[in-house]
């Protein structure tokens, strides 16, 4: 092991991370795109994929996860695995989620040893934190991912993709469908880089006019009964939070965005789909709504209360990488200036991509310590259950990066001298907004210059600290395992911090 | 909030309320008076700073077994007020009688103030002389049980209750203490709050009763002191200061007097002001 | 054998039960444990000892209760186990 310059241990046979900007340094690497086609071939179900794609041990199949916890997609190529006897294989799903608990059988034969993934929680999370994979297990982020699979790092031999409808070229939507789930963004990298490519559709169309995957680059559509269960692909409706603690921090960062000036004509924004994320984009609307401002673009996962801010005239556009809910899946349809796009053309560092023009963004926290460091993949423990999705990309495009979080949650403070884990560098975190306080990061000297007369609590981040263990009383140091079980790799494919075994 | 709860006690302090009412009462069951007693009085000594906020108990009513028990247990240096249900003249001038004893047992270095809860028919009409009564620094109105009471429906508009709001407003406003009118309990209904703190403020009232956290904001939106009033403040401060340093009891400002209830209520305005930012 | 039981299950407070025993026993389950349970068996000891207790097990089961409502939950466990005499 040696240390990268967050001083964490990372081992020697990957790059370490530099800085947040250090991608600027290198050149992007990308690979040919895969064989195009002019016919797709069906398949009638998934052991006859297995067998027509001669799927054999040791081979990277990739998923994409916006299906979310409703895919049936992944669990049925699992179970195929299972029923096979493979061994060795390496599965590169953009997300794993609690509804995919049959991996962890086939984590603990052996029949999968290497994952590669932005996010995940629940059963195969657990498993994997304790030591049960075998192999390489390394979380990327969302606009790592693309990188990653552009570059070659990851090599994909076949991509196995639920689409809600596909039509007779092979020309794929999540726009509509009975599985219909929105934009399928982080499913577009598979499909320009994967070796081969298999659509998994319960809604076979004769043609589709408007579609975002390209039929040129589908070499197989296997049409199934369904390939979710709609009620687990996307919530009915997301809500703000009614919670006052998180609704008092929303009202507070609000405030805080207004006092820095960038709630103006042009403003672009994202926000999380947590309740207390989604409350500061009302607070926010408000503000527009009361100054007449309207914003150029909001972008990211994307949920109803954005669509509504973009039919109301209070932004251009919206850029949306996945749909949270029901109502960001119909906007899809009916809104020419909502654009589906791609993971890479939302978060790849070497793209062109949509973070990097945000004003700012809402972010949240498992832990952050007082250099900004902030934690979204494990808890306290060190245990997996999450993982950077957008967050890093996000944090480190937006010129104004706000973490909002409550100071502490059931007795345990949310900030820390050190967080167990890295998954977003300090220097991309601008702002902490907490119940009990406001703090900036000392880099950001010009947005403490703005907001110098303020009457908001902006007090120092070891302050906050301060007063979360005046609360809570100090916790007690604990031990950790030194056994890695994965690593957290920074979107320019360096290595942030090591994963660590837990009991 | 509710005495029994730890976690809503926990954030009790965040919400930029003037006062926090930790209740003994209605939101505690029968079998866990105790339990909230204690849980109260620990929460209140664990603090190692003074609270933002003043710091009200609702105890029993004196009509219950619980009132006495509620008194011994939380009465301390570390709250300000004693909310009483369903009071009137006697029970106001039992509580205080009780309340000499406790701070003397105790050494206090405070009086305890007393906000009666204005919930019964009779009650309304005591109200002239409850507000003269010693300790009562401020009066609420309950307008759920004081509706039972009266035998009519408890209507969103508020009909029913107009004239004790009137009673209460105008016997608050001779005694220059706060009049608090009854909480808006539709916590999903923000514009009819505001629309009933627009209403109770236009005929007097000063403040209101939050039934959920989530209230505050819209509440103190309505009841921060106005402009207007924060400028006239501060120039009956700058003029009491300039008086004091020529050596000067009395002063006036704008050619009138400036007494002790004018002060008084600059005071009162300007450190309002100071709580929410204004100045 | 008296004993005397406070608190709830729910976040942020703490269910605990006191009875009598030949001696002190003090077992903490608690979402925090790792963290905190030197701090919340402190906590029971001094309390214990300001109300003179020797003799007695205290179960806690606690679900992230800050110190005071560890202290009050204990206390009124206490006191319900006096009033079964």
């Amino acid at each position: 092991m040696m240390k990268n310059s967050l001083m964490r241990n990372v081992p020697e046979n990957y790059n370490p991370y530099v800085s947040s900007d250090d991608y600027k340094s290198k050149k992007r690497v990308l690979i040919d795109k895969k064989a195009t086609n002019s016919t797709v071939e069906y398949l009638e179900s998934y052991s006859d994929l297995f067998d027509k794609l001669n799927i054999t041990d040791g081979m990277t199949l990739s998923f994409h996860h916006h299906l979310r916890n409703g895919d049936f997609v992944f669990n049925a190529v699992c179970q195929e695995i299972k029923n096979r006897g493979l061994k060795n294989m390496k599965l590169a799903p953009s997300s794993i989620f609690p509804n995919n608990q049959c991996l962890v059988e086939l984590i603990e034969s052996g029949a999968v040893t290497d994952i590669y993934t932005d996010y995940a929680n629940g059963p195969v999370a657990e498993c994997i934190s304790k030591g049960k994979l075998k192999g390489e297990f390394l979380m990327h982020t969302h606009g790592g991912r693309p990188m990653v699979i552009e570059s070659g790092a990851i090599k994909i031999d076949v991509a196995i993709l639920g689409v809600p409808t596909v039509d007779k070229k092979g020309n794929g939507t999540g726009k509509i469908g009975k599985s219909a789930c929105g934009s399928l963004g982080y499913a577009e990298s598979d499909v320009t880089y994967a070796k081969k490519v298999v659509f998994v559709t319960d809604n076979l169309v004769d043609t589709l006019d408007d579609y975002q995957l390209d039929g040129k680059y589908c070499d197989y559509v296997l049409k199934v009964d369904a390939i979710g269960d709609p009620n687990g692909i996307v919530s009915g409706t997301t809500k703000i939070t009614k919670d006052p603690v998180g609704l008092k921090i929303a009202r507070m960062t609000a405030k805080l965005l207004d006092e820095f000036g960038v709630i103006k004509d042009g403003v672009s924004m994202q926000t999380g789909a947590g309740g207390t994320s989604l409350a500061v984009a009302h607070y926010v609307k408000n503000i527009m709504q009361e100054r007449g401002i309207k914003g150029s673009f909001a972008s990211g996962g994307i949920t109803g209360y954005f669509t509504d801010m973009l039919e109301e005239g209070l932004f251009e556009e919206l850029y949306d990488v996945q749909c949270f809910d029901l109502k960001a899946v119909q906007s899809t349809l009916k809104n020419t200036t909502h654009h589906v796009m791609s993971g890479s053309r939302y978060a790849n560092c070497f793209d062109d991509n949509v973070v990097d023009k945000l004003d700012f963004v809402i972010l949240g926290a498992t832990e952050i310590d007082t250099s900004f460091n902030v934690n979204v993949t494990t808890d306290s423990h060190g245990k997996i259950m999450g993982g950077s999705g957008g967050h890093s990309d996000t944090a480190h495009g937006a010129n104004i990066t706000v973490i909002t979080t409550n100071l502490i949650k059931s007795h345990m403070p949310i900030i820390k001298e050190s967080v167990t884990t890295v998954t977003t560098p300090g220097a991309d975190v601008d702002v902490l907004v907490t119940e009990r306080g406001i703090a900036i990061n000392p880099l950001r000297t010009d947005l403490i210059e703005k907001v110098k007369d303020s009457k908001l609590p902006i007090v120092t981040i070891e302050k906050l600290l301060e007063t979360a263990h005046e609360i809570t009383g100090v916790p007690q140091k604990i031990e950790r395992s030194k056994e890695a079980v994965g690593y957290v790799v920074y979107r320019d494919g360096t290595v942030i911090d090591t994963i660590y075994k837990i009991d | 909030m509710p005495g029994n709860n730890p976690a809503m006690l926990q954030n009790s302090d965040i919400f930029e309320a003037d006062a926090v009412i930790y209740d003994l009462e209605d939101a505690v069951a029968v079998t866990q008076k105790d339990s909230a007693r204690i849980l109260i009085s620990q929460f209140l000594k664990s603090s190692k700073k003074p609270f933002p906020m003043e710091i009200v108990v609702r105890i029993n009513g004196l009509d219950t077994d619980y009132y006495m028990d509620d008194l011994n247990m939380v009465v301390s240096d570390k709250i300000d007020t004693i909310m009483l249900p369903k009071a009137r003249v006697e029970t106001l001038i039992e509580l205080d009688k009780i309340l000499s004893r406790i701070e003397e047992e105790k050494h206090l270095t405070k009086k305890i103030g007393v906000i009666p809860i204005i919930e019964l028919a009779i009650s309304v009409l005591e109200i002239n002389q409850i507000v003269t009564l010693p300790r009562v620094n401020g009066v609420l109105l309950g307008a759920e049980d004081l509706s039972s009471d009266l035998e009519v429906a408890r209507t969103k508009k508020g009909d029913e209750i107009l004239h004790p709001r009137m009673c209460i407003a105008v016997a608050c406003a001779a005694y220059k203490i706060d009049s608090i009118d009854t909480p808006f309990t539709d916590t999903n209904d923000d514009i009819g709050l505001k629309e009933d703190c627009r209403f109770v403020s236009s005929i007097g009232f000063t403040s209101k009763a939050a039934i959920h956290p989530n209230q505050v904001p819209t509440i103190n939106e309505i009841f921060v002191p106005s402009r207007k009033n924060i400028e006239w403040a501060l120039r009956v401060e700058a003029a009491a200061k300039l008086a004091d340093e020529k050596g000067l009891g009395v002063f006036s400002l704008d050619g009138k007097m400036v007494d002790k209830p004018v002060m008084d209520r600059a005071n009162k305005i300007l450190k309002k002001a100071r709580n929410y930012n204004l100045i | 054998m008296k004993r005397g039981t406070a608190g709830t299950l729910e976040s942020n407070d703490a269910m605990i039960m006191v009875k009598e025993s030949d001696g002190l026993k003090i077992t903490i389950t608690s979402i925090v444990y790792d963290f905190f349970h030197e701090q919340i068996e402190n906590v029971i000891r001094e309390t214990l000892k300001e109300e003179g207790l020797t003799n007695v097990e205290v179960i806690c089961n606690d679900k992230g209760a800050l110190d005071y409502t560890i202290k009050a939950r204990l206390l009124t466990a206490i006191s319900r186990m006096e009033e079964e005499k």
